[in-house]
C-alpha cells in the first residue's frame, strides 16, 4: 500500500458539520459577534474605557454631562461624575465573568450528576433525581438570595457559586435525559460487547453525543446568569458599590431617572444586546445540533 | 498479519459445543407508582436451550418481539438473565462477575441491525474498529494501527481513504461492514449477528452475507444468526430454531426444517415465504389474531391460541421435547401418538 498521509483523507466530524451550519445562519453569526466583542471588552477593559471606571470628574464640563456633550465623556457620567461609557465597559467584564463561571459550576455539578443518574438507574438515579426536584422547587432568586445572605460583602466568586447551585438542576435533568436514550443505543452496547469499562462508556461514547444539547443549554445559561446577576445587583444584594456592575447601575439611576435618563437607558440596552446577543447564538447553535445530526 | 493471538485463548475446551445454553429466562419487570412495585413481568425468554458448536451456524427465526434480540444479548450478558445457564468453551457465563468476564468479551461479539444508530457519531471509522484492540492491549500501537486497516481492507473499505472518516459518511451496507470489522478486531470465536441485514436493500444483504460466510471459514467463527427472514437464515445456517413467545418451539438442521417442517407454526411461517417460481402453487397457512402479549403468555403451549391444528391438551403444559430425526426436535403434542389421533378443537 503506498504511503498516503492520510489526514488528507479525514472527514468531517459532527461538531464540525455543526459549526458550518452554524455559520449559514447570519442571527446566529450576529450573536457570535455580540459575544466576541463583549469577552474582548471583558478580557481587556484597560484597552477599550476612556477613564477609569471609578474615578469621579468634578469639573464642570464633565460633572453630570449627558451623552455626545463632551467628546471626553461619549456617553456621559453619572451623578457623581464617573465616565459611563467606561463604567459599562468595565461592567462588561463582570457579567462575563458572573455568566461564564457560574454556567460552568451548573454545567460542572449538572454534567456530573445527571450523568451518574442516567447511567446507573435505580438507587442511585431515585436518590440524584429527588434532590434535583428539590432544588427546582424552590425558588432560583430566593435560593441564590440565601445564599448571598451568607456573606455581607460577596466576591465575585460567591455570586457566581450562588447562579451555578441555583442552574445545576436544569442541566442535570437534560444529561439524565439525554444519557438514558443513549445508554441503550447500539454503540454503546458494542464498546460493551467489547469489555469497555463503565466510566469509558460514559466518557467516550455517551458524553461526546450529549454535549450538543449541554453547549446550547450553556450558551442560553450564561445569558441567564448575566440578567440574574444584574438583578441580583439591582436588589441591592450584589457586588458592593463601587463595583462597575451593570446591574448595580440601573439601581443607581433610579431615583434620577427624569433628570438624568441616561443613567438607566445606557446599561439597560447594554444588557438586553447582551442578553439578546447569547440567546441568538445559542438558539444558531441548537438548530446546528438539533437536525437530524447523524444523517 | 495474522491471528497470532488467537491460538492462546481458545484451547480451554477443545473439544465439545462451544456454546451450551440450558434454561435461559429473562423476564423484564414492570414497574409503577412511587415506590417502583413491580406489578408484572414481561416474559422475554422463558426457557431457551440450545447448543452451538464450532464454526457452526445456528439461525434463529421468530416473529418481531419473539424474544431473538433478548436471547443474543443475554448470551453475551449486554443483558443479565433472569436466570438459567450459559457454558461458553467451558466458561460458566452467568456465574462470573463483570471482571472476570472482560477477558472472554473478546471471544463472544455481536453485529447489529441498526447501520445507523450502532456505530458512535463522534468517533472516526479508525477509532472505532480500533477500541476493542486498544482496550484488550493487544500488540502496540503500530500492530493495531495495521490490524485496523487489515480488518477494513478485509471487510472490503478502503483503509487509506476512510480511516479518518465519520459515521454519516458512508452508505448504510458500508457502515455494516464497520459494524463488522469491530467485531472481528478482538478475533472472538463466536458472534452474535442480531438481524445484521434486515435493514439493508436485498442486493447489499447478499454481498454482507457472502461476506460473513467467507470470514467464518478465515477466523473459524460460529455464528448465531438471528433473523426473521427465513430465504436468508436458509442461505447461511447449518441449523435453524424457530421461536415463539420467548420459547424454541423447534430445531433441525437448516435443509431439514424447510423440507420437514412439524411444528404447525414453523409451517405458517414457511408458507410466508415469498415463492420466486410463479407457476408453483404453494399452501399459505394465514394465522388468525395476533401475537399474545409476553406480559402474559397463554398457559400450556404458547401458541395453542392461534394454532389451526390445537387440541385440548394444548392448553394445559407445555409440551415437552419429541425427536423426530437426527438433530431435529420440536415442542408440539402432534408428534405425541397418544395425542396425535385427537380430534383438533372445534374453532
Amino acid at each position: 500500500m503506498a504511503e498516503v498521509e492520510p489526514r488528507k483523507f479525514a472527514g468531517r466530524s459532527p461538531t464540525q458539520l455543526a459549526i458550518r451550519r452554524v455559520k449559514k445562519n447570519r442571527l446566529a453569526v450576529a450573536g457570535f459577534g455580540v459575544v466576541c466583542v463583549l469577552v474582548l471588552l471583558g478580557l481587556f477593559p484597560g484597552l477599550f474605557a476612556p477613564h477609569d471606571p471609578i474615578e469621579q470628574f468634578r469639573d464642570a464640563d464633565s460633572y453630570q454631562v449627558a451623552p455626545f456633550v463632551n467628546p471626553e465623556h461619549p456617553l456621559g457620567t453619572d451623578e457623581i461624575g464617573r465616565d459611563v461609557l467606561s463604567r459599562l465597559i468595565y461592567g462588561a467584564g463582570i457579567s462575563l465573568r458572573v455568566g461564564v463561571f457560574g454556567t460552568a459550576v451548573a454545567v460542572f455539578i449538572g454534567v456530573l450528576l445527571g450523568a451518574l443518574a442516567g447511567y446507573f438507574s435505580g438507587v442511585t438515579d431515585w436518590v440524584i433525581s429527588r434532590i434535583t426536584d428539590t432544588f427546582f422547587a424552590i425558588p432560583s432568586l430566593l435560593l441564590a438570595i440565601g445564599i448571598l445572605a451568607i456573606s455581607e460583602k460577596p466576591k465575585e466568586w460567591i455570586i457566581f457559586s450562588a447562579l451555578g447551585l441555583v442552574g445545576w438542576p436544569g442541566v442535570a435533568r437534560i444529561v439524565r435525559g439525554q444519557v438514558i436514550s443513549l445508554r441503550g443505543s447500539e454503540y454503546v452496547l458494542a464498546a460493551q460487547a467489547l469489555g469497555q469499562s463503565s466510566s469509558q462508556v460514559l466518557l467516550r461514547h455517551i458524553l461526546p453525543n450529549c454535549m450538543g444539547p449541554i453547549v446550547v443549554l450553556a450558551t442560553l445559561m450564561i445569558a441567564g446568569n448575566i440578567l440574574g446577576e444584574a438583578g441580583l445587583s439591582f436588589l441591592g444584594i450584589g457586588l458592593p458599590p463601587p463595583a462597575p456592575s451593570w446591574g448595580r447601575m440601573l439601581v443607581d439611576s433610579k431615583e434620577l431617572w427624569t433628570i438624568m435618563p441616561w443613567m438607566g437607558i445606557l446599561p439597560g440596552l447594554t444588557i438586553s444586546i447582551t442578553v439578546l446577543g447569547f440567546n441568538l447564538f445559542g438558539d444558531g447553535l441548537r438548530d446546528a445540533f438539533d437536525p437530524k445530526m447523524r444523517a | 498479519m495474522s491471528d497470532a493471538t488467537n491460538g492462546a485463548e481458545s484451547g480451554a475446551g477443545g473439544a465439545g459445543p462451544l456454546l451450551e445454553v440450558r434454561d435461559l429466562v429473562k423476564h423484564f419487570p414492570i414497574r409503577k407508582g412511587v415506590f417502583h412495585r413491580t406489578v408484572g413481568q414481561v416474559q422475554a425468554v422463558d426457557g431457551v436451550s440450545f447448543t452451538l458448536n464450532r464454526k457452526e451456524t445456528l439461525g434463529l427465526v421468530g416473529e418481531s418481539g419473539c424474544g431473538k434480540t433478548t436471547v443474543g444479548r443475554t448470551l453475551l450478558r449486554l443483558i443479565e438473565p433472569t436466570s438459567g445457564q450459559v457454558t461458553f468453551d467451558g466458561h460458566d457465563l452467568v456465574g462470573m462477575s463483570r471482571a472476570e468476564l472482560r477477558p472472554l468479551r473478546r471471544r463472544m461479539q455481536i453485529i447489529f441491525q441498526d447501520p445507523y444508530g450502532s456505530l458512535n457519531p463522534r468517533m472516526t471509522v479508525g477509532a472505532i474498529v480500533g477500541e476493542g484492540p486498544l482496550i484488550h492491549e493487544m500488540g502496540s500501537r503500530e500492530e493495531r494501527r495495521e490490524r485496523v486497516e487489515y480488518l477494513l481492507e478485509r471487510v472490503g473499505l478502503d483503509p487509506v481513504h476512510q480511516i479518518n472518516r465519520y459515521p454519516h459518511e458512508f452508505s448504510g451496507g458500508q457502515r455494516q461492514r464497520i459494524g463488522i470489522a469491530r467485531a472481528l478486531s478482538v478475533n472472538p470465536d463466536f458472534i452474535v449477528c442480531d438481524e445484521a441485514v434486515s435493514a439493508l436493500d436485498v442486493s447489499i444483504q447478499a454481498q454482507i452475507i457472502n461476506l460473513l460466510i467467507e470470514l467464518q471459514d478465515e477466523f473459524d467463527l460460529s455464528y448465531l444468526f438471528i433473523a426473521h427472514d427465513l430465504a436468508v437464515v436458509e442461505h447461511i445456517s447449518d441449523r435453524v430454531a424457530v421461536m415463539y413467545l420467548g420459547k424454541i418451539v423447534e430445531e433441525a438442521p437448516a435443509r431439514e426444517l424447510y423440507h420437514n417442517p412439524r411444528h404447525p407454526y414453523t409451517r405458517a411461517l414457511l408458507s410466508a415465504v415469498p415463492e420466486p417460481d410463479p407457476t408453483r402453487k404453494k399452501e399459505r397457512i394465514l394465522l388468525t389474531g395476533d401475537v399474545p402479549t409476553p406480559i402474559n403468555p397463554p398457559s400450556g403451549c404458547r401458541f395453542h391460541t392461534r394454532c389451526p391444528q390445537r387440541m385440548p391438551v394444548c392448553s394445559g403444559e407445555f409440551p415437552g421435547r419429541y425427536d423426530i430425526g437426527p438433530g431435529h426436535h420440536s415442542h408440539c403434542y402432534l408428534e405425541d401418538p397418544a395425542h396425535a389421533a385427537e380430534e383438533p378443537a372445534a374453532s
